[in-house]
């Protein structure tokens, strides 16, 4: 294994730990509400079709990364670019829903939910978007032909790994948020 | 370096920082060596500012009913007392050496990723003015070192303090994982040919060790900052009660991460004792696979008895019973260890010097420290001595007694590699004995100030029989460690311009590190010697007996 994906797992692991917690808060609080629970302002069907552009684009950055390790810089440039847009559409997505949620009065200070809600999904928007950050400098380093081979296989690998550990968590928010599974 | 004649390379040879020139090439540094010395000169500041306010502390405890600081003055004092030591010194400190050693050891140029490296650095150094910044925002922290809700939050703090308590500890908290997954991915990547786990320097196994740890305790303080932040700034409601909230979640978050940081600030303490003991004992270490594997049973345990922090929370008999019987255990690797310096002291020819003297003090305080600790995991008597000064006195034989003990040791050890001048022992001596004596006068008798009913964190106390008396003589210990300490900056500073040249290799060690010039070159080595034991240097001096014929 190569230094950059090893230190990429590391990550995974420290952050596993933080969003544990931060969904074990959210459990916790959940659990002492007991049914009394504002949920019902969050559109299931919508957050998940803007979902399912985070889920797939996990595939499309494995594409990226099997293009660069074949040395089609150019496609896995294409890919990480599909990747990268579908990453802004889930954000997008989770600013309507953050607006419509705060239109209605359910802001992050009015009740537990609120609290645990919106810190929760707020951190992983924020990993979303420090992926894209991280996506958009390979994308432009790979179009600017500006990368040796070995360089760019590892640094789009150890990225894709990064980019599942997000879309990953974002499987278990949603099952654990959305559609109310229970641990 | 473009000289082609190969010239011995020594501190008289090259001027020191001839390589390292102006400000400029520190503050833009990636070089590890160049970052381990800001890591400690670093921590070497906030280490006097910490002092300062210890300082304060004892002399409002002088005597009774005293009025040198105001309640909130001292609240404020003691609560930056204790997160300086801790975030900004002791562990930051050990960051530092393992930074600029860990390379060294295993025969690697550099760490895996040095701009990473730089980034730890400095989030530590301005998490550290964005703490400090609270003074002048309106008055700094006031919660203690471990701000328990609801006191931390908006109601009762009601000062920016807390703010950059919290934002500042979040810069330290993400530098400090950055600086673990660095060495972790230099360990296990970087290290020269031979050096296979077996034969790795006990100190880069107990940063390996550490560097789990950290990755996996930093992230429940991180969360409870974040949340903290959150309650404070949004006005979310995690920890507030009248909204639902629970200050006990706050407990469990935080200790989840402060009882591992307890091992985090003495992991590494350990693995300079493990590199210390053997050179001036003259033996190899006693059980090398005993000391790391119990390194690994104490990493693992350390994340299974942090509740012993909440015993007087009222969680109930099963969960104390859990956390008591595994802080317990954690003792059995703990002690192990005691034993084998013990063992490789023993029959050796031992040389005491000052580096030697504090390791050797080293074992009996911080022994003091831990079975002091084991009487915390018998829950009744946590709950007869909780929050009184006998835990004061227990955890700074651990944190002083142990660590920073340790930390002199390492420094007396290391300082000619990174300089290239050998420490004044005759400076060095005094400085110990002042820090010996200073340290069991102001701490020992607060065992005794604790079991008799004085509480911890309050202002000032009534004229109790002997309170007055044993107070006054714990404020003169700490006046004697504050002459020790400016016995040891005289030295550092005499010794840099004018002491002894150290020469490559002046303790006859027989780790990698002294296997280079002092203060070594950029690049590290000029050539590395073949790893074949544990003492590579040891084989390269002795080829009739070298240590690989021994170890299979």
């Amino acid at each position: 294994m190569n230094k950059s994906k090893l230190a990429v797992i590391l990550v995974i692991g420290t952050e596993a730990v933080f969003f544990t917690l931060l969904i074990l808060a959210f459990l916790y609080f959940r659990s002492v509400a007991k049914g009394n629970t504002p949920e019902g302002l969050l559109d299931v069907v919508k957050t998940g079709i803007f979902s399912l552009f985070l889920f797939s684009s996990s595939f499309t950055v494995w594409r990226a990364e099997k293009n660069a390790e074949h040395q089609k810089i150019k496609r896995s440039a294409f890919w990480l670019f599909i990747t990268m847009l579908f990453g802004v559409i889930f954000l997008t997505g989770q600013g309507i829903e953050w607006n419509f949620l705060i239109r209605h009065g359910q802001t992050i200070s009015r009740d537990l939910f609120g609290t645990t809600f919106f810190t929760l999904t707020g951190f992983h928007g924020f990993h979303v978007l420090a992926g894209l950050l991280i996506l958009g400098i390979l994308f432009i380093l790979s179009l600017t032909g500006n990368f040796n081979h070995k360089n760019t296989v590892n640094s789009v690998g150890a990225v894709a790994l990064y980019w599942h550990f997000v879309d990953i968590v974002w499987v278990v928010i949603f099952s654990i948020v959305y559609l109310g599974v229970k641990l | 370096m473009s000289n082609s004649v190969p010239t011995v390379r020594n501190i008289d040879t090259i001027s020191m920082p001839g390589e390292y020139k102006g400000l400029l090439s520190w503050v833009t540094s990636v070089d590890h060596k160049q970052i381990g010395i800001m890591y400690l000169l670093i921590t070497l500041f906030f280490f006097l500012v910490g002092g300062v306010e210890a300082l304060f502390i004892r002399i409002q405890l002088a005597r009774p009913e005293n009025t040198f600081l105001s309640p909130d003055a001292y609240n404020q004092i003691f609560t930056m007392h204790g997160t300086t030591m801790i975030f900004l010194v002791v562990m930051p400190m050990l960051i530092g050496f393992a930074n600029y050693f860990v390379p060294l050891m295993i025969g690697a140029r550099d760490m895996a990723f040095p701009r990473l490296n730089a980034l730890g650095l400095w989030l530590l150094f301005f998490g550290g003015l964005i703490l400090y910044y609270s003074f002048i925002a309106g008055g700094a922290p006031a919660a203690g070192w471990f701000s328990y809700a609801p006191l931390s939050e908006k109601v009762y703090s009601t000062t920016t303090g807390m703010d950059y308590w919290a934002l500042g500890l979040l810069g330290i908290g993400v530098g400090t994982v950055a600086s673990a997954i660095n060495l972790v991915v230099t360990i296990i990547k970087y290290r020269t040919k031979g050096m296979s786990l077996k034969r790795l320097p006990l100190f880069v196994w107990m940063v390996l060790v550490n560097g789990f740890v950290i990755l996996f305790a930093m992230p429940p303080l991180n969360a409870a900052l974040v949340m903290l932040l959150v309650d404070r700034l949004l006005n979310a409601s995690f920890f507030t009660v009248t909204t639902g909230g629970s200050p006990i979640l706050w407990q469990h978050y935080f200790w989840a991460f402060g009882h591992p940081e307890v091992y985090i600030m003495i992991l590494p303490a350990w693995g300079i004792i493990s590199e210390v003991i053997p050179v001036f004992s003259r033996k190899p270490i006693f059980g090398y696979e005993f000391v790391a594997g119990s390194s690994v049973a104490i990493g693992l345990l350390s994340f299974a008895v942090y509740a012993h922090h909440m015993f007087t929370v009222g969680l109930g008999h099963p969960f104390n019973t859990a956390f008591a019987f595994a802080s317990m255990t954690i003792a059995v690797p703990t002690g192990i260890k005691v034993f084998n310096w013990i063992a490789t002291m023993w029959g050796g020819r031992i040389r005491f010097t000052t580096s030697m003297m504090y390791a050797a003090s080293f074992l009996i305080l911080f022994t003091i420290g831990g079975l002091s600790g084991i009487s915390f995991a018998v829950v009744p008597v946590d709950w007869q001595v909780t929050d009184t000064y006998y835990v004061v006195a227990h955890f700074h034989y651990v944190l002083f007694g142990g660590t920073l003990f340790a930390i002199f040791a390492g420094i007396y050890y290391w300082f000619p590699k990174m300089t290239g001048r050998l420490l004044s022992e005759k400076l060095g001596k005094l400085h110990f004995w002042l820090t010996f004596i200073g340290f069991n006068m102001t701490f020992f008798i607060q065992h005794i100030l604790g079991l008799i009913g004085m509480p911890r964190r309050v202002y000032t106390y009534p004229n109790l029989p002997g309170w007055g008396s044993m107070n006054m003589i714990s404020t003169i210990g700490a006046f004697i460690l504050a002459i020790s300490v400016l016995v040891f900056l005289w030295n550092l500073i005499v010794s840099f311009r004018s002491g002894k040249p150290a020469g490559d290799n002046p303790w006859e060690a027989w780790t990698l590190e002294w296997a280079t010039s002092s203060p070594p070159p950029p690049h590290n080595f000029e050539k590395i010697p073949l790893v074949r034991s544990r003492r590579p240097l040891w084989d390269l001096k002795h080829p009739e007996d070298p240590d690989w014929k021994h170890e299979s």
